[in-house]
């Protein structure tokens, strides 16, 4: 092959099933902030995929690049719920749940906006230049994302979407995880960098 | 979906524990099994992939209904 090649590729599949039991347009409108809010899955993508350039180890880099391209199939997860629940949901519904203004500049597309309906922006990216606190910044916005979660799970009264929910819960923890070892591997890289330079 | 899960999880440890190759063989195994359960769903379903990483014998299928999240399990 010729020339650099970088491109991401689209799997036709979800990476957890999405089920739910008929409209729910308020349940909607409160998911729809891990579509749009600062430590929501979008923000969460981009800045893994962005803080990779600036990372020392490999392993990071690795580790960024996976995780960031786990969100975005979070992403579409989110979308797919978010879709299915106010789909078919009727105009009465959608005023009842207080998504009458989401539907006036909306309809029932999907669009980057968090509980309260604040838009989505670029200020969200966190992106440090320094591998530790980027790495910390990421330990947060997992723990962060996580709690959001547990927010929704309380609030959620359809069980099957829960059970979406309590998936992307433990993928929070997982990357959690990830990240605090990546900045050990990092920290130790570091000390070990003073010694031969 | 269970076995890609299992793939995906095994690869984040793997980029943070690059030496365990207890893990190693457990992802180049999962990888395996994934490959031949890709193959069987493509034959059924259509591409699973776009950019010509999934084949497509006969009919253009890439455009074919449903798309994920029209599938409701």
């Amino acid at each position: 092959m010729n020339g650099v090649i970088s491109l991401w590729v689209y799997e036709k599949k979800l990476q957890y099933p999405v089920r739910v039991n008929g409209p729910n347009p308020w349940l909607a409108k409160m998911i729809l902030t891990q579509y749009g809010e600062p430590d929501g899955e979008l923000a969460a993508s981009l800045k893994y995929l962005t803080q990779r350039y600036t990372m020392p180890l490999s392993q990071a880099k690795a580790l960024l690049t996976d995780i960031g391209t786990e969100e975005l199939a979070h992403m579409e997860i989110i979308a797919a719920l978010v879709y299915n629940l106010i789909k078919d949901a009727s105009l009465e519904e959608i005023k009842r749940a207080g998504l009458d203004g989401y539907f006036t500049d909306h309809d029932r597309a999907l669009y980057f906006v968090n509980a309260s309906g604040a838009p989505w922006t670029a200020a969200y990216i966190q992106s440090k230049g320094d591998p530790i606190t980027d790495l910390y910044e990421n330990m947060a916005a997992e723990e962060k994302a996580r709690s959001t979660y547990e927010y929704l799970i309380q609030l959620s009264d359809d069980p099957d979407v829960t059970d979406t929910l309590k998936f992307l819960r433990e993928r929070e923890i997982v990357h959690f995880q990830r990240f605090g070892e990546a900045l050990k591997l990092t920290y130790d890289y570091l000390e070990r960098k003073k010694y031969f330079y | 979906m269970a076995l890609e899960f299992t793939c995906l999880d095994l690869n984040l440890y793997l980029d943070t524990h690059p030496e365990d190759y207890r893990a190693l063989s457990d992802f180049n195994q999962c990888a395996q099994q994934l490959a031949q359960a890709k193959k069987e769903y493509e034959s059924l379903y259509g591409p699973l992939l776009n950019y010509g990483q999934s084949p497509s014998p006969n009919a253009w299928r890439w455009v074919e209904d449903p798309w994920p999240w029209e599938t409701i399990f």
